[in-house]
């Protein structure tokens, strides 16, 4: 049997539900008519149908999807049961394999499995289909029974709009509280690894070491002795690479949002704009695809042309196409606070003789300075918080230097290097990941806070 | 002094022209990047469209495929298939005798052709077994080498020691080419196919499909969602300090960056659910985290263009506050939603980072079914690509790019006629 029957079934209970209830209310009304209260129905018949299929949608579907959650590690502790003796003895994840086995071949009897636990898979099997079974009934009869007991409540003047009306305010709510849920889930599946993570590497030592190896730390078996979590050659690193970033993101976005607010015509403007906005539509794995092998290359070949050494991963090419990415960033933001600087600061300064240029450089921009410098540092968070451009062409090598021509690597990289492939959740290696995301977690929420900060303060002065 | 006042103007106008030139520059550069990008990565891709087939007249003979001739679907299928394919080549120059350049003849082809003859003969149930025994002329597949040769991404003039082609099989390849027995033909596999660890048989069906599942996954949980908490917090919240909460939190969320939703996926979904690692249930969970944000703060927008009167319309003959929002609000405002949740979805579609960090990088052959089917998606597919050493796979990667610009650019398309057909001006 299937989740597809079953949720198919329970959405027939539910529209059921829905007619019972509807019938019955219509049933109740009274034959007299008359405008007083007692001889009405509280609520149109509609309300009566809506709670009853709430009743009956509501408790059984969260049961479903708790079941969903619940299932895979019931049966794995049943397996568990089932295995008896020739679990015994094994590690915990020669334990999980054998039981990815038992698994694979109770789905598929094609898939090979050792003839002595050929009773095992066996005893699986009906595991599976009598809690698969057991687990639906159990979630049917709830649907049934929130059915039978809801429809039995209605009256007369039952006041379902009432309720109906409280059900669904409560929903909203909890729906809008699932972002709290996200940003809590975040800090709290951060912050259980990053302290396990500085239980056994000093937090000094990961804000102030000057050297990186997490690698090494591993295959000496050795837990922070090895002394190489020092994270300041990626904090360097991270640092270098958006710092090239804004250097092309800045100007270039700035000047196109002056070029935009200012001198370009409307017909210009409505086919530009969208098309610089393609940039931050773009895939950022695209712009490491092209920083890696078109952008890296070539800065190599000039380099040789001018004799410069650069590494084929350079800070560079990361840099400058990040850069490139996040110039709508500046660019569009820039662009709305400088229009939304009132008129009469431009026709004053033309009024007194100024350029066009002038009235930008002289009133518009100090004008719309705070909504710039936010638009900045939101493009800055953005940048560092950026993955796929700098695992694709910047490199793994932690080296703290400030040439851009080196290699450097990032925050993001090293999570990504450090989780991806096989993870054991007690060594400090993983756990040193989980720590990193902290800290551009922290670092990105400043920067954002900051940002948001300065905006709200810049806009009190006009409205 | 006039004379010194001109010079002044002069100066002044032609600052205002370097000025506004360096605008036109800056957006010429940002815009020149694009076109550069773009027209390079099609370029690249082109290879990644036509495949190279190489005829070759194989024995099928009834010793090797069936020797005790009982005609059984499931023994056949276990034959050696790839001697026959071998012994078809060497056929075509008898002349290779010595071990070491048989092997080189060998690597003219494809290294899966064997199977994938298997595989076509004995496509149907039933299979006629009228092969056996025959000599036919089959196209096969060339290895990616010989099929960057023929494209000319390997070049002749280039030392021999420095190609992966070499001068003899240079020679065959030409003496091939003189008996017509190599064609080039459209790469259909490209898109039927999953991922291979050979580039001639590299597909992105795999991807594709499970970018899809991906993406209804966050669909069905990111929408609802999304819109429910619009409208609480756009119709029914009154001020307070938990709104206001809820509000920072939105706003933070929208900037978070995505590998920080990853191991809020690795840390919560995989290792304290313990969900399935690689599958798209759990890559369309966390990329709903993503797009939520997104959907609520265009929902919102919508919900606020709705002018008031409406509202005070249906609330002045009677209809509870449910029945203004869903029965006239919302209708009115779904346009924008949508608009909303289909630019969710197309950042959604692109991301990669959170994806690598919830096993969704793993190799993975097979075209998944379901939602919980390890899979892989379409950027973290370029990705993959991105760290393979055969130079084949970079004409690959470059097509993948364009088969996601693709889906981008039609569900860009859709939310601006949406938005064009739709939108109300009050």
């Amino acid at each position: 049997m299937s989740y597809l029957t079953l949720f198919a079934f329970l959405i027939c209970t539910i529209i059921i539900g829905y007619f019972i209830g509807n019938r019955r209310a219509v049933g109740m009304r009274p034959a007299v008519k008359s405008k007083l209260p007692e001889n009405k129905l509280h609520s149109l018949p509609g309300f009566h149908g809506t709670y009853v299929a709430l009743w009956c949608g509501i408790p059984s579907l969260l049961l479903l999807f708790a079941w969903l959650f619940l299932e895979p590690s019931i049966l794995s502790a049943m397996l568990g049961n089932a295995l008896g003796d020739a679990g015994i003895g094994l590690s915990q994840d020669q334990l999980e394999l054998l039981k990815g086995s038992i698994r694979r071949a109770a789905q598929n009897s094609q898939n090979p499995i050792d003839d002595t636990l050929l009773p095992v898979v066996e005893s699986y099997k009906n595991i599976v289909n009598s809690t698969g079974i057991g687990g639906m009934v159990v979630i049917g009869c709830g649907a049934i029974i929130g059915l039978y007991f809801s429809q039995k409540k209605i009256a007369q003047r039952f006041a379902a709009r009432h309720r109906v009306e409280k059900i669904f305010s409560i929903i909203m709510l909890l729906s809008s509280l699932v972002a709290v849920l996200t940003t809590f889930g975040v800090v709290v599946s951060l912050i259980f690894e990053t302290i396990r993570f500085f239980g056994m590497v000093s937090f000094t030592e990961f804000l102030f070491g000057l050297h990186w190896s997490p690698q090494i730390a591993l295959r000496d078996d050795q837990v922070a002795s090895s002394g190489s979590f020092g994270a300041v050659p990626i904090f360097a690193g991270t640092l270098l690479i958006t710092a090239i970033a804004m250097v092309i993101a800045v100007p270039i976005g700035l000047f196109s949002a002056i070029y935009m607010s200012e001198y370009a015509s409307p017909r210009f403007r409505s086919w530009a704009k969208p098309l610089l906005e393609i940039l931050a539509g773009i895939p950022t794995v695209v712009y490491g695809f092209f920083a890696a092998l078109s952008v890296a290359p070539m800065l190599r070949n000039w380099g040789v042309d001018f004799g410069l050494e650069i590494s084929s991963e350079s800070a560079l090419a990361a840099g400058v196409v990040m850069g490139v990415m996040i110039i709508p960033f500046v660019s569009s933001l820039s662009d709305d606070v400088i229009n939304a600087v009132p008129q009469s600061l431009r026709d004053g300064s033309y009024a007194l003789g100024a350029t066009r240029g002038e009235t930008i450089k002289l009133v518009l921009l100090p004008a719309a300075l705070p909504g710039i410098v936010s638009s900045v540092l939101l493009a800055t968070s953005r940048a560092i918080g950026e993955t796929m451009i700098v695992v694709m062409a910047a490199g793994l090598a932690a080296n703290l230097t400030a040439n851009p021509f080196q290699a450097v690597t990032t925050v993001t990289v090293q999570i990504l290097t450090l989780l991806v492939g096989d993870q054991e959740f007690d060594s400090p290696k993983t756990l040193a990941a989980f720590a990193l995301g902290f800290v551009l977690f922290i670092i990105t929420l400043c920067l954002n806070i900051l940002a948001l900060k300065i905006v709200n303060k810049y806009r009190e002065k006009y409205d | 002094m006039t004379n010194l006042r001109a010079a002044h103007i002069k100066k002044r106008y032609a600052a205002e022209r370097r000025f506004k030139m360096y605008g036109l520059l800056a957006i010429m550069f940002a815009l020149g990047f694009l076109a550069i990008m773009l027209v390079t990565i099609t370029f690249r891709a082109l290879p990644a469209f036509s495949q190279t087939y190489v005829k070759v007249d194989i024995e099928f003979s009834e010793n090797v495929i069936d020797p005790d001739g009982a005609r059984e679907k499931v023994q056949i299928a276990k034959a050696d298939f790839q001697k026959i394919v071998r012994d078809g080549i060497y056929a075509l120059f008898p002349e290779v005798t010595n071990r070491k350049e048989k092997r080189k003849l060998k690597k003219l082809i494809s290294s899966e052709a064997g199977y994938h003859i298997a595989r076509v003969l004995l496509a149907d149930d039933q299979p006629d077994f009228e092969f056996i025994g025959t000599k036919q002329s089959v196209w096969v597949k060339s290895s990616d080498d010989i099929d960057s040769f023929i494209k000319g991404l390997i070049r002749r003039d280039v030392d021999e020691s420095r190609r992966r082609v070499n001068d003899q099989q240079i020679g065959w390849v030409d003496q091939l080419m003189a008996d017509g027995r190599i064609e080039k033909r459209f790469n259909w596999d490209f898109f039927k196919f999953g991922d291979s660890r050979s580039p001639e048989d590299a597909g992105i069906r795999g991807a594709v499909v499970g970018s899809f599942f991906t993406l209804i996954i966050t669909l069905l949980l990111s929408f609802p969602l999304g819109v429910l908490a619009a409208v609480y917090l756009e119709e029914y919240s009154k001020p307070s300090k938990m709104t206001a909460f809820i509000e920072v939190n939105i706003n933070n969320l929208a900037a978070v960056p995505s590998i920080v939703f990853g191991l809020l996926g690795l840390a919560l979904f995989l290792n304290f659910f313990g969900m399935p690692r690689s599958a798209p249930l759990v890559g369309g969970m966390v990329l709903s985290l993503m797009t939520l944000p997104t959907i609520i703060i265009t929902t919102r927008a919508a919900l606020k263009s709705v002018p008031p009167s409406i509202r005070e319309a249906a609330l002045g003959i009677g209809a509870s506050k449910m029945q203004t929002v869903l029965h006239h609000v919302l209708p009115l405002a779904m346009p924008g939603a949508l608009t909303g949740a289909i630019i969710g979805m197309a950042r959604a579609l692109g991301e990669t980072a959170p994806l690598l960090m919830i096993g969704m990088v793993a190799f993975i052959v097979d075209v998944p079914t379901g939602f919980t089917d390890p899979s892989t998606v379409l950027p973290v597919q370029i990705y993959i690509w991105a760290d393979s050493p055969e130079r084949a796979f970079e004409a690959k990667m470059s097509a993948a790019i364009l088969v996601l610009l693709f889906f981008l650019v039609i569900m860009n398309a859709i939310a601006v006629l949406l938005r064009r057909r739709y939108e109300r001006r009050w």
